[in-house]
């Protein structure tokens, strides 16, 4: 049962990192550009995520359940140290939610708005900022819980080069995820020209921002390109992507929407892949060498069996239902005239 | 203030807004489907703009709910790293079912607000009623796991370990039948009257006086027969509190001695340290008849409870009469109501009566707030009843004090916010949601 639950946990971050990551994208987007650019963003995203963007971030309440449910040990631990990114993420998270439905329902259009517009861009820069901070402080081995300073234990865990770096390299990723899946949202060939741009400009970022994670790692004394690259499975994983991110530009070209975006996704699942793989089944690279791991930190066997069939029937209903909320959706001006 | 009284309060705030914005979340797609149904039938469009005015107050409250109950779930573990460590395996089980529950509302919710005029109209209502059945169903769930909080059960305690774990046995522990009845009758009360009373207000006031009568009418219902069932439901609540924590219904009730005929104590001002309340009302014996239904058999008192495991009388015994004094209001409230349906319709265009529920606005609100602070005060020095201390599962992170004032001016905020949408969406009904005929048509072809 534990790799059906660790299959679950893993697919509901890859699902956060991927729909909850393009409507963070979205808003990050539209936050780096201007004027009359910036509407059509806005127009497109709001149409494209507007049913779904509460569903697109259930995936973290999931992965959040099954931690504390079946990895207990390990959510207490990431909860100590990891106190203040989290804490600033659920800012962020309660701070965008709420403008992206003010900003949606209010009844009244004035002023407001602007207001609404401003914090749900801010909050969507800075939300997948510091998650990409935590994840990368899970695995960069800086959790002490020997430290007995303040800073030491709570602050410089997380607040380094490297953690930065994959906070950034996540922010660019949505940006990138988000511009990908707009283009296919575009209404004439102006808007796909535009969003076809903006997907061109954040793959350079992305690239960049990954060249700045290797530098960072490089930094802080952390041997990623071999955690990478030294094993088959993630050499594989970074090649697919690579491969793959051809084939995407390709079919943009061709003015294909849906194949770029399963291919974005498919990117996005490599490089969870990779770094993902090297420590698995470690989930918590500690300081002191005693990591905490899927296997041996698992909740006992009753609660493991039980949570087990809680997801399989779960995804029974949900999965079905959600295919069918995004299919829904996707047949043409669905939204378009949707009353505010 | 200290990192553990912070910690408390920072819990109790965050729970204390989370459950608001949850009970309306739960109740109001009733109230919704309940009018999308008539219009179903009679196509008077009233009942359509009802629905989706409504609609737009779930769709506020849902985001809210949401975003203020993904806090709690991270809260759990950074305020109480040692409890969910130890607690996570075995109440998680109503948490992993939540998930889904959670999930399918948000999926309902996304074709119910999109859906007008698009999707098959049996099946648009249809997933507006989903809505509310998962809904409830989460509530009774996170339910679950807090009354296993109250009434451990489904593990073995031996030598600071906890063995035998069986997950499905601590989510159908002792408290959670009452706690769950109590707590869904709660929510319709409260929401029902909250709804209820801005819907007469503007009757009161003359403003689109057929379209609010119409609401008034579908929250007002549930209200009412909600707040008449509250307290028998209470009662059964307060039976299961005395078997399993009679320290909590001792602080309940300010009961200090043990007394044989054991005397109701009603009002009064409890002296914590003379152990005796001032200006309170006794009623003889009737204690030992709510709690077991006969006129002698004494109740334990805080006296035979050790020091060390009392919680706090004087909040504890307030909340309580308060959570009461609200629910006898509201009984009576729905009382009239149901008599003015079926016996003097008159009374319905009476003023006084819309007033009475204009007053009602708040108090199920107080209630349900107040009912919170009795079940979770009440079990204090607890975390897990009778298990683990509260003081014992607390992050050993310094400085939470300052994490209390940042939720504190988080949520105030959101308050605010929530408020003026919810009065620029009501100010605005007369242009979006009752139109005059001609427009009605214009905007619906
Ligand atoms: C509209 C709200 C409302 C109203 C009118 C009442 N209650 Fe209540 N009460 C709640 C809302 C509530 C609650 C917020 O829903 C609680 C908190 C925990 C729970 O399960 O329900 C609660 C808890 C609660 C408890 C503690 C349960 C526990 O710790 O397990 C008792 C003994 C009562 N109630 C008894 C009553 C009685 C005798 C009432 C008579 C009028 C009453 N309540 C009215
Ligand atoms: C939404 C309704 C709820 C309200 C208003 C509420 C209220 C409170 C309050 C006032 C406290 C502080 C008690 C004190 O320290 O003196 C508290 C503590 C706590 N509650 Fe609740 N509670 C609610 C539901 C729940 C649920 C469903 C859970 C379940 C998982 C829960 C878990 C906790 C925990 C873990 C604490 C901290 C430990 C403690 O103080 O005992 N609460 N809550
Ligand atoms: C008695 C207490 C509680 C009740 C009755 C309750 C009920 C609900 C309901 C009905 C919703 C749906 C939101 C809506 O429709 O507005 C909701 C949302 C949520 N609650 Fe609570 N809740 C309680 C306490 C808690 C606690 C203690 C936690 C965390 C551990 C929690 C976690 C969540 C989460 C994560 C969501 C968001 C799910 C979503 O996006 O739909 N709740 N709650």
């Amino acid at each position: 049962m534990e790799y059906v639950i660790i299959g679950f946990l893993w697919l509901s971050i890859l699902l956060y990192l991927v729909l909850g990551g393009a409507d963070f994208g979205a808003g990050i987007i539209e936050l780096f550009s201007r004027g009359d650019n910036r509407h059509r963003t806005r127009k497109t995203a709001y149409k494209a995520i507007g049913p779904i963007w509460e569903a697109n971030h259930m995936w973290l309440i999931i992965a959040v359940v099954i931690l504390f449910v079946g990895f207990p040990l390990i959510y207490s631990t990431m909860s100590i140290y990891l106190h203040i990114p989290l804490v600033v993420m659920l800012l962020g998270i309660t701070a965008r939610g709420t403008a992206f439905v003010f900003r949606n329902y209010d009844a009244v259009v004035d002023d407001m708005q602007v207001v609404y517009n401003r914090i749900y861009l801010y909050s969507s820069f800075i939300t997948p900022l510091f998650l990409g901070i935590i994840a990368g402080t899970a695995i960069s081995g800086r959790i002490n819980p020997d430290a007995n300073r303040f800073f030491e234990a709570y602050v410089f865990v997380w607040l380094n080069w490297f953690s930065v770096a994959i906070g950034l390299f996540t922010v660019a990723l949505c940006g990138f995820l988000a511009s990908i899946y707009l283009i296919g949202e575009a209404v004439d060939d102006f808007d796909r020209q535009i969003f076809t741009r903006k997907a061109v400009k954040w793959n350079v970022v992305a690239v960049g921002c990954g060249a700045l994670v290797f530098t960072a790692a490089w930094v802080d004394d952390i041997p990623l390109i071999k955690w990478v690259l030294g094993n088959r499975v993630g050499l594989t994983a970074v090649l697919a992507a690579s491969v793959s991110l051809i084939i995407l530009w390709i079919s943009v070209r061709k003015g294909h929407s849906m194949l770029p975006r399963i291919l974005a996704g498919f990117q996005a699942s490599m490089i969870l892949l990779a770094v993902s793989y090297v420590h698995f089944p470690d989930f918590l690279i500690m300081k002191n060498g005693q990591h905490l791991s899927l296997f041996k930190h698992q909740a006992p066997d009753a609660t493991m069996t039980a949570l087990g069939w809680a997801l399989i029937i779960g995804s029974i209903f949900i999965l079905p239902s959600l295919y069918y909320l995004y299919y829904s959706f996707q047949k043409d001006g669905f939204v378009e005239d949707a009353e505010h | 203030m200290n990192d553990f009284l912070a910690a408390r309060s920072q819990m109790a705030l965050s729970l204390g807004f989370h459950i608001i914005y949850a009970c309306i979340g739960m109740v109001m797609p009733f109230f919704m489907a309940v009018s999308h149904f008539r219009w179903l039938k009679t196509k008077d469009e009233h009942h359509k703009n009802i629905a989706k005015a409504w609609s737009k107050g779930v769709a506020i409250f849902f985001a809210t709910g949401a975003v203020s109950g993904t806090i709690l779930s991270f809260e759990l573990g950074l305020l109480w790293p040692k409890f969910m460590q130890y607690a996570g395996p075995i109440f998680g089980m109503p948490f992993s079912l939540e998930g889904t529950a959670f999930f399918i509302e948000a999926i309902a919710l996304g074709f119910f607000l999109y859906g007008w005029d698009r999707l098959n109209p049996v099946f648009h209502w249809f997933t507006g009623v989903v809505v509310g059945i998962s809904g409830l169903t989460s509530g009774i769930l996170v339910v679950a796991a807090n009354s296993w909080m109250n009434s451990p059960a489904g593990f073995d305690y031996v030598n600071g370990q906890y063995i035998n774990i069986d997950p499905i046995k601590a989510m159908f522990n002792q408290a959670w039948f009452s706690e769950a009845l109590h707590m869904t009758l709660a929510a319709f009360a409260s929401t029902g009257f909250a709804v209820a009373g801005v819907h007469a207000l503007m009757i009161v006031r003359k403003r689109n006086v057929h379209f609010h009568r119409e609401a008034f009418k579908i929250a007002a219902g549930f209200a009412a027969v909600a707040a008449i069932l509250q307290p028998l439901a209470g009662d059964i609540a307060a039976k299961s509190v005395a078997k399993r924590q009679p320290a909590k219904l001792a602080a309940m009730e300010a009961y200090f001695k043990t007394q044989p005929a054991s005397p109701l104590v009603i009002g009064g001002i409890p002296d914590e340290k003379q152990k005796k309340v001032n200006y309170g009302l006794e009623i003889p014996s009737l204690l030992s008849f709510l709690v077991y239904d006969n006129f002698h058999e004494p109740v334990k008192g805080l006296d035979q409870i050790p020091e060390q495991d009392q919680p706090p009388v004087a909040i504890t015994h307030y909340s309580f009469q308060v959570m009461v004094g609200f629910g006898m209001f509201m009984m009576l409230v729905g009382v009239l109501y149901l008599v003015a349906v079926w016996f003097k319709k008159h009374w319905l265009e009476k003023d006084w009566l819309l007033k009475l529920f204009i007053i009602a606005i708040p108090t199920g609100f107080i209630a349900v707030e107040a009912g919170w602070m009795v079940t979770e005060i009440g079990r204090q020095p607890w975390i897990i009843n009778g298990i683990m201390r509260t003081a014992d599962a607390v992050t050993p992170m310094p400085g939470i004090a300052y994490s209390f004032y940042l939720f504190t001016a988080i949520y105030f905020s959101l308050s605010i916010v929530v408020v003026f949408l919810l009065y620029r969406q009501i100010r605005m009904v007369p242009q979006l949601y009752d139109k005059q005929p001609k427009n009605l048509q214009l905007s619906h072809s």
